[in-house]
C-alpha cells in the first residue's frame, strides 16, 4: 500500500502560530478536565473519603485491567450549562478482565450523584454506545436518585426550562438497561451506596448485582417515604441493606465485604462471561505512523479559514502512514481511501474543501464500497457545506448531496467521526454527523459546529429583515441592523464552539489532536465487539 | 599403548562435564551414569550415552560398583574415570575396573589403598621423611579414660578425623577434654554414613595454619613431577570454598622443599597418575603432612590455569601408558589463579545446604573466567547430593586482579530465587584480609565477613521499578484487546498505575504512568522520578532513573519478581492487587444452612476449636449436616441445644477468632 509523503516546515511562521493557538486551546481543555476530576470539590471529596469510600474514578481504575487504556466519554459534559463539569457521572470504555466494557460511575461528591437532565443525557448515550456496539455494561452506582432540588426563585423561568423534558417522558434508561440484557449484552451493577426509588431499578434490571455490606442500600422507598406511605417505622438495613438482599430478598447476587472486594468480584464475574467479540478485526499490521502526531498541532490551527490538506492529518493517524487513495484525481475537494488504524481496516473520507457534485458522488460510491467489504468508515470533517450558486444548483448539487446523505444514512458499517475544524450545515450530516447513528463522534478543541458560519448567518438574517422591511414598506434601520448582526455573530460564535457542543453532550468528547489515533483505535476496537457488516441495500438514489 | 575409545565417568555434575569436555577434545566417546534425581542434568545430556543406575541415593547409584561395571559393559566402554568423591579413592573399585578388562584412569589400586588408610599413610610418609603431626588411631573399644589420655598426649586442640575419607566429613575440632567423647561419637557416625567405615583418629590441630597442597603427577614409567602448590585455607564446615595457586605464603624456596617432599611421598608408593599431597603450613613456615588424595581434586583448575596443562588429558594419557607430557624443569607459574565453589547454601545460617530450582543460571560474558558448572537454567538442586552449583575460576597476572575479577564475575552472574553463597564469596574476595593474603584455615571464624549483601535503598528502587515496568510490559503483551494502544492511556488522566512489593526493606510501592515514547513518570515509595526504559532481549530492561542507567534482568515467577542489575540479585514479592476475601465463618457466626433439628452439639463456650473440627450436627431434609469449624478460634456462645428445632439462617455457634 502506498505510503503518504507528508513533510511540514516546523519552523514556518504559520506552523508556529497554529501550534501556539492549539496549545492554548488544549491548555483550556486540560483545565476543564481538571475541574471535572475535582468532582464536587475538596470538601465533598474529603467527606466522601472520611467514610472510607473510593472516588468514582478510583473505582474505575480498580475495575479495569492494569495498564489497559480507558477512554472517558464526554468528560466535559456540563460546560457552559448550569450543571457542574462532568455532570456528576463518569462514563467511558475500559477493559475489565480482558473485556471491553461500557462503564458508568456516579460521582457521589456531586450533588450526591443525583440524576439530572444533563447526566441523564450522558447516561443515555453510554447505554446507546453499549447497545449499538454490543459492549457489556457495568454501572458503579451510588446515587441519591432524581434531582429533586428546586431553586425557590423565578417560577416562570423554571417552567420554561422544564419544558425540556416532562416526567412522563423519563425512565427510558430502565428500558435501555433491560434491552441490553435482551440483546445478550451482559449488564452488571455494583452498588456502592444508596440506590433509591427509580434508582433501585437501575441495579434491579441488571443481570448481575454485587452489593457491599453496610454500604449498599437499595429500596423503592427509604424509611421516610415508607413512614409517609404506610406509617410503618423501619430501618434502612432491613429495607434495603446488602445482607438482607443477599440472604432474604435475593436481589443481590454477590455480597462483598468492602469496595475493593466488590470490584474484585465484579471482575471475576466479567472473567466468567465467556465473552467473544463478533467483529473480525484487527487484521492488519498496526505499526505507528511515520510522522509525529505532535505536528498535527502545527498543521491545523484555530483559524478555520486557513485551509490544510487532510492527507497531512491522515499521515499522522493511520498505521505506517499507509493510505491507498481512491479516485485521487476526481472530486478533489474530498479525499477517500483505505488505510488501517491499530490494525483495523478503515475507509477514510476527509474534506479538502467544500462539497461539489463530483465529490458528493465520489463519497456515495466510496461509502457503498465500504459496505460491500464490511469496512468501517472514518469521517475527518472540515466542511463548510455543500456548494451553493446557480451553476451548482443547476448541476444537481441537491441530488448529489442527497445521494451522499442517503448513503451515509443507510450504510450499516460503523461510522466514526472526528471533527478537525469546521462542521457546518448539511456538511455535518453528509460527513457522519452525530444524528446519523454515528457510533462515535469526537472533536478537536478548535472545531466549530453550526448550521452555518456566524457571519454568514448574521448576513443572511440581515438580508431577510431588509426584504421584510421592504415588503412592509418600512424604513430599514441600518444602525439597529448592525447591532443585531453583531449580537448574532457573538452568540453564534460562542454557540458554534466545540467547547459549547461538548458541554451539551453533542459529541462523545473533545480530544487532544495528538490522541486522535489512540481514540480512533479504541473506538474501532469497540465497534468490533459487534458484527461489522455492510448494508445490503440503500434508499433510492436520485439520478 | 592401551587404547581408550569410550570412557565412562563414574560420577556426576560438574566433574562429569569437565571430563567429557576433555574427552571430546581427545576424540573419545563418553558414557554417563546417573541417579534418578539427575535424569535431566546437563552432564547426562552431554554424554554420548547415559545409563540410568536406578535409585536416588549415592549408595544405590554412584557407590554401587556392580551397577557401574554393568553400565560399562552395556555401553562398551573401555575406560572408567572416577572423578572425585564417591568411589574415586576406593581401591576395590579400581581393582574391579581393571579386573573387568577396562582401563582405570587413576593411580594403581595399591597406591589408593596405601593412602586410603590415613594412619597407614602417615606411617609410610614418615618413613619417606615427610614432616608429620602425631596421629593416634582410636580403637572402637577404647575406654573414655584411654581416649582422654591419647588426646592429652596429642595435646589440645585436637582434630578428630575419619580414617577412610576426606572432604571434611567425619571431622571435628575439640578444644578441651569435655567435648571429646561426643565429638568422637558423631565423627564415627558421619564417617560410617559417608564412607562406610567408622574408623577415626586424633591429630594435633594447628591454629592459624594454612592448608597447602601440592599437585603431583606420576606416569607408568616411574616419573613423578609436581605442579606447584595450591592454597585452600578458606574452608567452612571443613570444606574448601576458595582455592588458589600459587599460595601467597609459599616462597620459591619453600615451594621447592614442599614439592620435593610431595614427589618423594608419591615415589614411595610408585604413584602413576594425578594426586595431591596435603600439608598444613604453620605460621612459622613449618609444614606437616596431612594426607594424600589419590585422585583429581575439585580445585585442579587453578593448577591448570597457572601451568597451562589439561590435567584430565594428562590423566588419560598416563593411563594409556604415555610418559608425562611435561618435565619438572620446564614447568613455570603463569600469573595467579583463584577458584571459588558456588554452593546452594545459606551463609547466614551456618552455610546450611539448600535445595531448590535453578530458575536461571546466566553467566556474564565478561569478565572472562572459567565456569565449571553442574547446573544450568532449569536444573534442580536435589537433597540427595552435594549442592555445589559451579566452580568459578579466574586467572590473572596478579593475585589482586584475579580476586577482583572473580568477584566481579560472580556479582554479574544471574542466579535468581536460589539461596547461594555468592554474596559471601564476593565479600571475602574483596575483603582486606583476603587481599592481604591473610588466609588461614580459621579464616571464616576469625575474619568477620558479611554473609550476605545488604541492598541499598537505590538498589531496591531500581529493582522495584524494573519489576513494576516488566509487569506492565507483560500485561500489555498479554492483553487480549487494545494491545497496541498506549500503556495505561487516559484522555482524562486521574491516577498512576500502582503495584506494591514486599522486598528486603519492607513494602515498596511503585506508581507509574506512561509518558511519551518508552518513558514513564514513576513514584517509588512516594518519591517522584522520571524513568526511561530501553527494552532489551530476554527480560533485560535498561532502566534509566533520574539519569542513572542500570540494566536490570527481570524474571517473573508466580508472585515473585527476581531482579539482577549486575550488582545485586533481589527478589520482590508482588502484593495482590485486591486483598483476598475473608474466609467464610471468619466473622464468627455459623448459621443453619436450612431449617432443621439440632442432633448434637460438640463444643461448649470457652472451647478452643481448630479448622475442620466438628461443632454441631443438624438434621434437615432427612440428612445430617455436619457444621465444622472453618477458622480456628474460641467458642463464644452456643445459642442452641440438642433436640432444638431451628430456622434456616439461625446462628448455631459463635466463634471468636484471633484478631477479630
Amino acid at each position: 500500500m502506498a505510503v503518504l509523503a507528508s513533510h511540514v516546515d516546523t519552523r514556518a511562521e504559520r506552523y508556529q502560530a497554529n501550534r501556539a493557538g492549539m496549545l492554548g486551546l488544549i491548555a483550556e481543555m486540560d483545565g476543564l478536565l481538571e475541574q471535572a476530576r475535582a468532582g464536587g470539590g475538596e470538601r465533598a471529596i474529603t467527606r466522601h473519603r472520611s467514610r472510607g469510600k473510593l472516588l468514582a474514578r478510583e473505582r474505575i481504575e480498580l475495575l479495569i485491567d492494569r495498564d489497559s487504556p480507558f477512554l472517558e466519554l464526554s468528560p466535559l459534559a456540563g460546560y457552559y450549562t448550569e450543571f457542574p463539569i462532568g455532570g456528576g457521572l463518569v462514563t467511558g470504555i475500559g477493559v475489565v478482565s480482558g473485556v471491553e466494557t461500557v462503564i458508568l460511575a456516579n460521582d457521589p461528591t456531586v450533588i450526591g450523584g443525583a440524576m439530572t437532565q444533563l447526566n441523564g443525557k450522558k447516561l443515555d448515550r453510554a447505554l446507546e454506545i453499549a447497545r449499538v456496539n454490543r459492549l457489556p455494561y457495568v454501572q458503579l452506582t451510588e446515587s441519591a436518585g432524581a434531582d429533586l432540588r428546586r431553586e425557590p426563585g423565578d417560577y416562570e423561568d423554571e417552567l420554561r426550562r422544564s419544558i425540556a423534558q416532562h416526567f412522563a417522558e423519563s425512565g427510558r434508561l430502565f428500558h435501555d438497561i433491560t434491552q441490553l440484557s435482551a440483546l445478550g449484552i451482559p449488564t452488571m451493577s455494583i452498588v456502592f451506596g444508596s440506590s433509591t426509588a427509580g434508582g433501585a431499578y437501575q441495579p434491579g434490571l441488571s443481570d448481575y448485582i454485587v452489593m457491599i455490606k453496610e454500604r449498599s442500600k437499595v429500596f423503592l422507598g427509604g424509611p421516610p417515604l415508607v413512614k409517609m406511605a404506610t406509617g410503618e417505622d423501619s430501618g434502612d438495613e432491613e429495607l434495603g441493606g446488602a445482607e438482607m438482599h443477599a440472604s432474604v430478598s435475593g436481589l443481590a447476587d454477590y455480597l462483598a465485604e468492602d469496595e475493593m472486594d466488590a470490584i474484585r468480584q465484579a471482575r471475576e464475574v466479567m472473567a466468567h462471561l465467556n465473552w467473544r467479540k463478533h467483529g473480525y478485526g484487527p487484521t492488519q499490521p498496526a505499526g505507528p505512523p511515520l510522522y509525529d502526531a505532535d505536528e498535527l498541532l502545527g498543521i491545523v490551527g484555530p483559524d478555520l479559514k486557513v485551509p490544510f490538506d487532510v492527507r497531512d492529518v491522515i499521515a499522522r493517524v493511520v498505521d505506517g502512514s499507509r493510505f491507498e487513495e481512491f479516485k485521487p484525481r476526481y472530486g478533489r475537494t474530498l479525499v477517500t481511501g483505505w488505510a488501517s488504524i491499530h490494525g483495523f481496516p478503515v475507509g477514510i473520507i476527509g474534506n479538502n474543501g467544500v462539497l461539489f457534485s463530483d465529490s458528493s458522488q465520489k463519497a456515495t460510491q466510496f461509502i457503498q464500497l465500504c459496505n460491500q467489504h464490511d469496512v468501517p468508515i472514518v469521517f475527518l470533517q472540515n466542511i463548510t457545506g455543500y456548494m451553493v450558486g446557480k451553476e451548482y444548483e443547476q448541476g444537481g448539487i441537491v441530488k448529489d448531496g442527497s445521494k451522499m446523505i442517503n448513503a451515509v444514512s443507510n450504510s450499516t458499517v460503523p461510522h466514526i467521526t472526528v471533527i478537525l475544524g469546521a462542521s457546518y450545515g448539511a456538511g455535518n450530516y453528509g460527513m457522519g454527523g452525530k444524528a446519523f447513528d454515528t457510533r462515535f463522534v469526537f472533536a478537536w478543541p478548535n472545531a466549530k459546529i453550526a448550521v452555518m458560519g456566524p457571519a454568514q448567518m448574521a448576513g443572511v438574517m440581515s438580508i431577510v429583515r431588509r426584504g421584510q422591511a421592504r415588503a412592509a414598506g418600512r424604513e430599514f434601520d441600518e444602525e439597529e441592523d448592525q447591532r443585531i448582526q453583531a449580537l448574532v455573530i457573538e452568540r453564534n460564535e460562542k454557540e458554534s464552539l466545540e467547547f459549547y457542543a461538548t458541554g451539551r453532550v453533542a459529541d462523545d468528547g473533545m480530544i487532544d489532536p495528538r490522541d486522535t489515533r489512540t481514540v480512533l483505535g479504541m473506538a474501532l476496537s469497540a465497534v468490533h465487539s459487534n458484527e461489522v457488516k455492510g448494508a445490503g441495500r440503500f434508499g433510492v438514489f436520485r439520478m | 599403548m592401551t587404547r581408550i575409545t569410550r570412557l565412562l565417568v563414574a560420577n556426576r555434575g560438574e566433574i562429569a562435564r569437565r571430563i567429557f569436555r576433555t574427552c571430546r577434545e581427545m576424540g573419545i566417546d563418553t558414557v554417563a551414569v546417573y541417579a534418578e534425581p539427575d535424569a535431566n542434568a546437563p552432564f547426562v545430556r552431554e554424554a554420548g550415552q547415559a545409563v540410568a543406575l536406578g535409585g536416588s541415593t549415592s549408595v544405590e547409584t554412584y557407590l554401587d560398583i556392580a551397577k557401574l561395571l554393568a553400565a560399562a559393559r552395556r555401553t562398551g566402554a573401555d575406560a572408567v574415570h572416577p572423578g572425585y568423591g564417591f568411589l574415586s579413592e576406593d581401591a576395590g573399585f579400581a581393582r574391579a575396573v581393571i579386573d573387568a578388562g577396562l582401563t582405570w584412569v587413576g593411580p594403581h589400586p595399591e597406591a589408593i589403598a596405601a593412602m586410603g588408610d590415613k594412619l597407614a599413610a602417615k606411617r609410610i610418609m614418615a618413613e619417606a621423611g615427610v614432616p608429620m603431626l602425631i596421629g593416634v588411631a582410636l580403637d572402637p573399644d577404647m575406654t573414655e579414660a584411654e581416649l582422654l589420655d591419647h588426646a592429652a598426649a596429642v595435646a589440645y586442640p585436637v582434630l578428630v578425623k575419619a580414617s577412610g575419607g576426606g572432604g571434611g566429613r567425619g571431622m571435628r575440632i575439640v578444644r578441651e577434654a569435655g567435648g571429646l567423647k561426643a565429638a568422637v561419637a558423631s565423627a564415627r557416625r558421619e564417617a560410617k554414613s559417608a564412607f562406610g567405615n567408622d574408623a577415626v583418629f586424633l591429630e594435633r590441630y594447628l591454629e592459624g595454619s594454612r592448608h597447602i597442597e601440592v599437585q603431583v603427577f606420576g606416569d607408568k614409567h616411574g616419573d613423578v613431577a609436581h605442579l606447584f602448590e595450591r592454597e585452600c585455607s578458606i574452608q567452612r564446615r571443613h570444606q574448601k570454598i576458595i582455592e588458589e595457586a600459587p599460595s601467597s605464603a609459599v616462597s620459591p624456596e619453600l615451594r621447592e622443599r614442599m614439592g620435593a617432599a610431595a614427589v618423594a611421598a608419591a615415589q614411595r608408593i610408585g604413584y602413576d597418575n594425578a594426586g595431591t599431597v596435603e600439608f598444613l603450613l604453620d605460621s612459622a613456615g613449618a609444614f606437616f603432612f596431612l594426607e594424600m588424595n589419590t585422585r583429581l581434586q575439585v580445585e585442579h583448575p587453578v593448577t591448570e590455569s597457572i601451568t597451562g596443562l589439561d590435567l584430565v588429558r594428562e590423566q588419560i594419557r598416563v593411563a594409556k601408558g604415555h610418559p608425562l607430557s611435561f618435565s619438572q624443569d620446564k614447568l613455570r607459574i603463569d600469573g595467579h589463579s583463584i577458584e571459588v565453589r558456588l554452593y546452594a547454601e545459606n551463609p547466614a545460617k551456618e552455610f546450611f545446604p539448600v535445595a531448590g530450582h535453578v530458575l536461571a543460571f546466566e553467566r556474564p560474558s565478561e569478565p572472562a573466567v572459567r565456569w565449571d558448572s553442574g547446573v544450568e537454567t532449569g536444573s534442580d538442586v536435589s537433597v540427595f547430593f552435594d549442592p555445589m552449583l559451579a566452580k568459578v575460576i579466574a586467572h590473572a597476572r596478579t593475585r589482586d586482579e584475579a580476586a577482583l575479577k572473580l568477584a566481579l564475575a560472580l556479582e554479574r552472574l544471574r542466579i535468581p530465587g536460589l539461596v547461594t553463597n555468592r554474596d559471601f564469596l564476593v565479600n571475602v574476595l574483596r575483603g582486606d584480609a583476603f587481599l592481604a593474603g591473610d588466609t588461614t584455615t580459621d579464616f571464616i571464624d576469625r575474619i568477620a565477613t558479611a554473609r550476605t549483601k545488604e541492598a541499598a535503598p537505590e538498589d531496591i528502587r531500581f529493582a522495584a521499578v524494573a519489576a513494576a515496568l516488566a509487569g506492565q510490559y507483560e500485561r500489555r503483551g498479554a492483553a487480549p484487546v487494545l494491545q497496541t494502544v498506549g500503556s495505561g492511556w487516559r484522555n482524562n488522566p486521574s491516577a498512576y498505575q500502582k503495584v506494591s512489593f514486599d522486598g528486603p526493606g519492607g513494602v515498596i510501592d511503585i506508581e507509574y504512568r506512561a509518558a511519551s515514547g518508552e518513558a514513564f513518570e514513576v513514584r517509588a515509595g512516594g518519591e517522584p522520578g522520571h524513568c526511561r526504559v530501553v527494552r532489551c532481549d530476554a527480560g533485560v530492561l535498561g532502566i534509566e532513573l533520574d539519569r542513572v542507567r542500570r540494566s536490570v534482568s527481570v524474571l517473573h515467577d508466580g508472585d515473585n519478581w527476581h531482579t539482577h542489575d549486575g550488582r545485586i540479585e533481589l527478589t520482590l514479592t508482588e502484593r495482590p492487587r485486591f486483598p483476598g476475601p475473608r474466609t467464610a465463618g471468619g466473622d464468627g457466626g455459623y448459621e443453619a444452612p436450612m431449617p432443621g433439628k439440632v442432633v448434637s452439639v460438640h463444643v461448649a463456650p470457652g472451647d478452643a476449636v481448630k479448622d475442620g473440627q466438628l461443632l454441631l450436627v443438624l438434621e434437615a431434609m432427612k440428612m445430617e449436616h455436619h457444621i465444622t469449624c472453618s477458622r480456628a478460634g474460641t467458642v463464644a456462645s452456643v445459642p442452641v441445644a440438642a433436640g432444638q428445632q431451628v430456622q434456616g439462617g439461625a446462628i448455631l455457634v459463635v466463634i471468636t477468632t484471633e484478631g477479630s
